[in-house]
């Protein structure tokens, strides 16, 4: 489709440096805070920064797939906590319930949620935001109602759940590692696979990927369902890491995720970037909290860094893409004579 | 969404004479498919238009009336100022919201505005500050924030929706790093007041009265001048209007600036509501406020939308809320009716459009031509003058 290889190739370059640079500033600000605080590196630490980085580094993948198409997910948080309760309680309700029956319960909770999301945006072709706000309102309140004053206890949970967030190997929890190969697949999907790179190309330009006979409909449909399934799935890990599940859970995780997607490079306007990229960026997220609380700044200066962390990347990104736009017409106008 | 907001100037009133943009041309319609034949699409445009603010209106009746049967306390002049109370704020920073989302851009910073206003309100108290000079500072604090805000969509050209997200968590942060964990209530009575006693004469609480007023004020600036009908031409076609003549950055400069100002303003009158300052006031009313703007027929796409409109949007969400909470419907779950509400708001007016769809699929089957496909899509405007397509065509919205 490019009337050349080199711009194509230079679009690539520019955003697998994206991709690094998120890594780059991830190692300097670790670096950083280990050399003021040398504990910053211990396995206890270390544990609690990826657990914290793998829920919200796993409902990034969701996101970056409907972010892509020009979309936004903006019930995640309610799913979360839907499921997080629901399948939690399960425990209670049924003895003996093996867990991963309950880690399906929860992914179908989640599914059930992202198909309404998805038919309602792609067959009745209403913006994804606006319905994704109405359903954070509606799931919230589906929760509360069923939750009532309750709360899931800790103690009501089988120890072979809870072990799901403490069980690791040299600091690194199983769990992690497991999200780890679940969000690389989600990144080789986007990346290589012929559905995959369609959500680029509908976000990208959609009267072209409609012209060139892609199924738009059907696709954001996918990504919306994909991203409520995997919001369930989130559900059960938070419910095994907290192990208190009580109405408010996951309350305005949205916002957290569109920002570790948004900073991790992926284009609030869809058509660029990767669940990789959103993963590390929920990753850097994560450590920036612990490492001012390592550093023994207040936590009270962790959302105003989040906030001009992303303020920062897309003005960063903005300008990379004006320069690129540059380079690029120069190039043509070097190709056509 | 069928409002069309050209129409509904000239439908009250008689469009204004004198020096006004042009309006664009209906068939740019930001992310609304339309239907082949333009002197249909306007006529049913026109119906559209006269059909959701009845559609509001009757809401805002059933509400009322069902609130009436359900509860004998709900049409109370102490019920009325209760409502009011509670729902000010949110309703104040609707205003400035619902020219922004004209335009086509979103603040979903002004919750943090208003948490940031509290708390500099608090700090400035703590040290001892005369008030009147403490409201004049947060007042402008509101307008550098705005302004801020303004900078960052129009001069650097980034996403509102994205830096929104940004500054809504910068402010939230500079909010708590002002105030820490400290909490100031010790105000004077003579401006607590205003969250236990009405304005004299009306009974209404002064928070509710404030928004009448600017709602007049915000919804002759929007559809009766020059000024507010040059925000819908940016909504609706921003490359039009920048080839216009339209001051595109600098008239939405003056929106944020406008929304910061107003929801500084907001966060003051929520501060002595509630004879509290502290760092969190006001979180997560940015969404309700989104939610009162869109179900008050506000297109997400901009160029769309009506000041009567919103203030229906809030007269039907503060009294289901009040209604709900007098029958003993658990407070929390109203969000149930809240989200179905703005779902019905946006599905209701896609349902003609959609059976209209079903039709011209059939027709687009036989003669597969290009053409089909640029009606039937949401426009991908062009909408920074550097030809970055990226930047706001859709705000999440359909491509589809």
């Amino acid at each position: 489709m490019q009337p050349s290889e080199s711009p194509q190739r230079l679009v690539d370059m520019v955003f697998r440096l994206r991709e690094y640079g998120i890594i780059v500033v991830l190692i300097v600000f670790i670096a950083v805070t280990t050399g003021i605080q040398p504990r910053f590196l211990g396995q206890q630490n270390i544990k609690f920064v990826l657990l914290n980085a793998t829920i919200f580094a796993l409902l990034a993948l969701g996101e970056t797939m409907v972010v892509v198409s020009r979309q936004m997910d903006l019930s995640v948080g309610s799913v979360l906590g839907l499921s997080a309760y629901v399948s939690s309680n399960l425990f209670g309700q049924v003895h003996g319930i093996p867990i991963p029956v309950v880690f399906l319960a929860g992914l179908g909770i989640g599914l059930v949620c992202g198909v309404v999301n998805g038919a309602i945006t792609a067959f009745a072709r209403v913006p994804g935001l606006v319905v994704t706000l109405a359903t954070l309102y509606i799931i919230r309140g589906i929760d509360i109602s069923i939750i009532g004053g309750g709360e899931v206890v800790a103690s009501s949970l089988p120890a072979h759940f809870s072990a799901i967030g403490s069980d690791s190997v040299v600091g690194i929890p199983y769990v992690t590692m497991v999200v780890a190969v679940v969000i690389a697949a989600g990144t080789y999907f986007l990346r290589s696979f012929r559905s995959g790179r369609e959500l680029y190309a509908i976000g990208s330009n959609p009267d072209a990927a409609r012209l060139v006979g892609i199924p738009i409909a059907r696709r954001v449909f996918t990504a919306y369902a994909a991203s409520g399934a995997i919001a369930g799935l989130a559900g059960v890990i938070w419910a095994s890491f907290y192990g208190t599940v009580d109405s408010t859970a996951g309350t305005g995780y949205e916002l957290t995720v569109v920002t570790a997607v948004v900073v991790g490079g992926v284009a609030i306007f869809g058509g660029s970037g990767s669940a990789a990229g959103a993963a590390f960026g929920a990753l850097l997220l994560s450590t920036i909290a612990t490492a001012l609380y390592a550093l023994g700044v207040s936590p009270f200066w962790d959302p105003a860094f989040d906030g001009l962390l992303l303020v920062l990347a897309i003005t960063l990104d903005r300008g990379i893409a004006v320069r690129l736009a540059e380079v690029m017409r120069k190039r043509t106008f070097r190709h056509e004579p | 969404m069928n409002l069309e907001p050209m129409a509904a100037a000239s439908a009250v009133v008689a469009p204004p004479s004198g020096a006004e943009p042009p309006a664009p041309p209906p068939a740019s319609g930001v992310g609304e498919p339309q239907p082949s034949g333009t002197g249909v699409a306007h006529f049913s445009r026109l119906r559209g238009l006269a059909r959701w603010e009845i559609a509001l209106f009757a809401t805002f009746v059933v509400v009322f009336v069902v609130g009436r049967v359900l509860s004998p306390e709900f049409l109370t002049n102490y019920n009325f100022f209760n409502m009011g109370l509670s729902n000010g704020e949110l309703a104040i920073m609707a205003l400035p919201m619902t020219l922004i989302v004209v335009t086509g851009e979103i603040d979903l910073s002004v919750s943090s505005t208003l948490g940031l206003a509290s708390s500099l309100l608090g700090l400035l108290w703590m040290h001892g500050w005369p008030m009147p000079a403490i409201i004049v500072v947060v007042l402008i604090c509101g307008a550098f924030l705005g302004a801020f805000n303004g900078f960052l969509v129009t001069r650097v050209g980034l996403p509102s929706i994205a830096v929104t997200i940004g500054t809504m968590l910068l402010y939230a942060g500079i909010a708590e790093i002002v105030l820490g964990s400290n909490i100031v209530s010790n105000f004077p009575a003579a401006y607590t007041n205003l969250g236990v006693y009405g304005v004299p004469g009306i009974g209404l609480s002064y928070s509710t009265v404030i928004f009448f007023g600017l709602a007049i004020v915000f919804g002759v600036v929007l559809h009766f001048t020059p000024f507010g009908r040059s925000l819908f031409a940016m909504g609706a076609n921003q490359e039009a209007a920048i080839f216009s003549g339209l001051r595109v950055k600098r008239t939405k400069t003056i929106l944020y600036i406008v929304s910061g100002i107003v929801c500084s303003g907001a966060g003051i009158l929520y501060t002595f509501r509630l004879s509290t300052a502290e760092y969190d006031n006001g979180t997560g009313l940015v969404l309700s406020v989104v939610a009162i703007v869109l179900l008050g027929g506000v297109s997400i796409f901009g160029g769309k939308g009506s000041m009567v409109g919103v203030v229906f949007a809030v007269l039907i969400y503060s009294g289901l809320l009040d209604a709900l909470l007098l029958t003993g419907f658990p407070q929390q779950a109203s969000g149930i009716v809240i989200g179905g509400l703005l779902l019905l708001s946006v599905l209701v007016p896609s349902v003609p459009e959609f059976r209209s769809r079903l039709r011209a699929g059939r027709h687009r089957l036989r003669r597969q031509t290009s053409q089909a496909a640029i009606v039937h899509s949401g426009s991908v405007g062009q909408s920074r003058a550097t030809g970055d397509d990226s930047s706001k065509a859709g705000l999440g919205g359909p491509p589809i």
